[in-house]
């Protein structure tokens, strides 16, 4: 008699749990899969390459801006100078352009990433929390690039083809900053997951003291989060300044919220030690489908659009935290659910 | 028997000194000395920053960011963090500019009553949910700033003429402005509730180490849902000041990057961001640090880009002498 209760619960059972333990793997790309077809049933230019090559260049900086954050994550920090430091390589691009663009990319990319390498050390050497470092460069680096135009706005300069080809151009079909943001993903795909350096960084989010008893170079390897942050952020900066064809020392202001909020929505858990590249790229997507969707829909004013995303960004990660706290071992279903231990949300599946 | 002796064993003590610092906790005393310092060179060097009128401004000024600040206090001493007391204040501005029809008493309330009801949602989601408070607030933050914006017409500005609401803003009381008293009070209360009542042990204990707080009995979920809504309240204050003062609700502009602010005056006052340690004075202090040092860069007409680089300086400084030492 218990042997046929058991076969005729287990069936419903384990479609349960598989549903359940891929919705935790990759709740965000359920619900991107979700607001596509949705789309796609509404809206006939939605699955248009056109739309869909549209919603990937408006999201690449911002995608950009949240894969270096995505690094700083893992490793237990934070980094709100990202709109800041996006802005400051914006302004010393332009300032550069006349030298010729690689020396202004070079350089716009430089001064971000070495600001970004300020910030590491403050938090590493001078072991002040990663919160406040990255406040102080946000307001500092906003100052400078504020105080170095003048507070207007400065053109590239119209012989700067090459320098709006970064933020205009394609490639193929393909426009230049969608190929950038797809090569960075790779990349940050590829160094997280197959590399030291990528482990490292695991090994720093889940336990930063362990790491360090591991004899692991957590400092150096913090550093070059945020150095890569900044550098990144930079990036997402040119390609901004090259699409509008000035850098604006205002530009990127709160998208630090934005790339965290990428971030989490992909999955990747601010303790630390959880989540990946490919996690952001689906949570950058997702915002960016559902603000095409708003868009699409042409009802939605832009003020209800931000209730709307807001409440959405509470939405996943409510579900996001309940679904980390269902039992994950699938014998595990006689044991009451009160009694099972998650003291901080974590699951002990991790990519690897 | 042998455990409850060992209990009740006094910690050996360091120092009369450390004893001393423990016994009186206050706000920090690199922030109190910046802040002396400050003012005296400012005294000095700046022309007419030792004015009356000078100094009332100054503390006018620092009383909106001082409501948000107590707030954040609280909820920073129980480890968490709100970055939504921006758009709470935008909110409370558009409902009372909204309300006014009705009366004053009714705006103020209905303005207070939606603002702290958002903090109750952060702290229901945070204390419930498990949901880390950067990211609840995060959501508020940018939920809240949209739904200010639709409560005030669709993004309008929306003036207001009412005099009695503008006094909330405007008005005096034996020659110190409302904002100030309003400030002053906020700051007592919390004061208070943090050095002498159950619930300011709770915060502590909370933010110390929340298990154990748990376990020891004490209602960690509604000590949570409290901080946030009480968060929320003093920024819906907040809100309602700027507002009058404005005579208008601009729902873009009330309470911008106030959520800022407020964290840079607790972290110069003096309260570690990891919680179970919170001094509102410090708070106080944070902020009057910040305000003298904006109102004395405006008035020696530094360009607002180098006092923005001065005020990233100065947090750092604050909380680099503050860091906990190595064990």
């Amino acid at each position: 008699m218990t042997t046929s209760l058991a076969s005729t619960a287990t069936p419903w059972r384990t479609l349960g749990q598989h549903a359940v333990s891929l919705l935790r793997r990759s709740g965000a790309l359920v619900a991107l899969l979700a607001a596509g077809i949705l789309g796609t049933i509404r809206h006939d230019v939605f699955l248009t390459p056109e739309n869909l090559l549209n919603v990937l260049r408006q999201n690449s900086m911002l995608g950009l801006v949240a894969l270096g954050m995505t690094f700083v994550i893992l490793t237990g920090g934070i980094d709100l100078s990202v709109g800041a430091l996006l802005a400051v390589a914006g302004v010393v691009c332009a300032q550069l352009a006349s030298h010729g663009s690689i020396i202004a990319v070079v350089g716009g990319v430089a001064v971000a990433s070495l600001l970004g390498l300020v910030n590491g050390l403050l938090i590493t050497k001078g072991r002040i929390q990663p919160f406040i470092v990255t406040l102080a460069m946000m307001i500092a680096a906003r100052g400078a690039a504020l105080a170095v135009t003048g507070e207007q706005s400065a053109s590239l300069g119209s012989s700067a083809h090459s320098l709006v080809w970064i933020g205009r151009g394609e490639i193929g079909p393909v426009p230049v900053p969608v190929v950038l943001l797809l090569l960075a993903y790779a990349m940050g795909w590829v160094a997280l997951r197959y590399t030291r350096f990528g482990r490292y960084i695991f090994a720093i989010g889940d336990s930063e003291e362990a790491a360090r008893l591991m004899g692991l170079p957590a400092d150096r390897i913090v550093m070059t989060t945020y150095a890569l942050s900044g550098a990144l952020a930079g990036l997402a900066g040119i390609v901004l300044a090259a699409r509008l064809g000035a850098a604006q020392p205002v530009a990127g202001t709160g998208w630090e919220l934005d790339a965290i909020a990428a971030v989490v929505v992909g999955g990747t858990l601010l303790t630390g030690g959880q989540g990946g590249a490919g996690s952001t790229l689906i949570g950058v997507l997702l915002l960016g489908v559902i603000f095409n969707l708003f868009n699409l829909e042409g009802t939605i004013s832009p003020w209800w659009q931000w209730v709307l995303r807001g409440v959405f960004l509470l939405l996943v990660v409510v579900v996001q935290s309940r679904l980390r706290r269902v039992p994950t071992a699938p014998t595990s279903s006689t044991t009451p659910r009160s009694s099972v231990p998650s003291p901080a949300g974590r699951s002990p599946a991790r990519p690897r | 028997m042998m455990g409850q002796s060992l209990e009740l064993e006094p910690e050996p003590a360091a120092s009369p000194v450390r004893h001393l610092r423990r016994l009186v906790p206050g706000p920090a005393y690199a922030a109190v000395g910046t802040l002396v310092l400050l003012v005296v060179a400012n005294a000095l060097f700046t022309p007419n920053f030792a004015t009356a009128s000078n100094l009332w401004n100054v503390l006018l000024q620092v009383s909106t960011v001082t409501l948000a600040a107590v707030g954040m206090t609280l909820v920073i001493a129980t480890g968490g963090i709100d970055l939504s007391v921006g758009s709470v204040m935008a909110i409370a501005g558009a409902v009372a500019s909204v309300m006014l029809g009705r009366g004053v008493i009714v705006a103020v309330l209905a303005a207070c009553v939606v603002g702290t009801l958002v903090g109750v949602l952060n702290g229901t989601l945070i204390a419930t949910m498990r949901v880390q408070p950067i990211v609840v607030t995060l959501a508020t933050l940018i939920a809240g700033r949209g739904l200010a914006q639709v409560i005030s017409h669709e993004g309008e500005l929306v003036a207001i003429d009412d005099a009695t609401f503008m006094s909330l803003g405007r008005g005096h009381l034996g020659g110190v402005p409302a904002p100030v008293i309003i400030a002053l009070v906020a700051v007592g209360i919390a004061v208070f509730l943090l050095r002498a009542t159950a619930f300011g042990r709770y915060v502590l204990a909370t933010g110390g180490n929340p298990a154990a707080a748990r376990l020891a009995g004490v209602p960690v979920r509604r000590t949570l849902i409290s901080v946030y809504a009480a968060s929320a309240f003093l920024a819906s204050i907040a809100g309602l000041i700027v507002a009058a003062r404005l005579g208008a609700s601009d729902a873009a502009k009330i309470g911008q990057s106030m959520e800022l602010d407020a964290i840079a005056a607790v972290v110069v006052g003096g309260t570690a961001l990891s919680g179970g340690r919170a001094t509102i004075l410090g708070t106080v202090v944070g902020a009057l640090i910040m305000q003298v040092i904006a109102t004395s860069v405006n008035m020696l007409l530094v360009p607002y880009a180098w006092s923005l680089a001065l005020k990233a300086a100065i947090i750092l400084i604050a909380v680099y002498l503050q860091r906990p030492r190595r064990v």
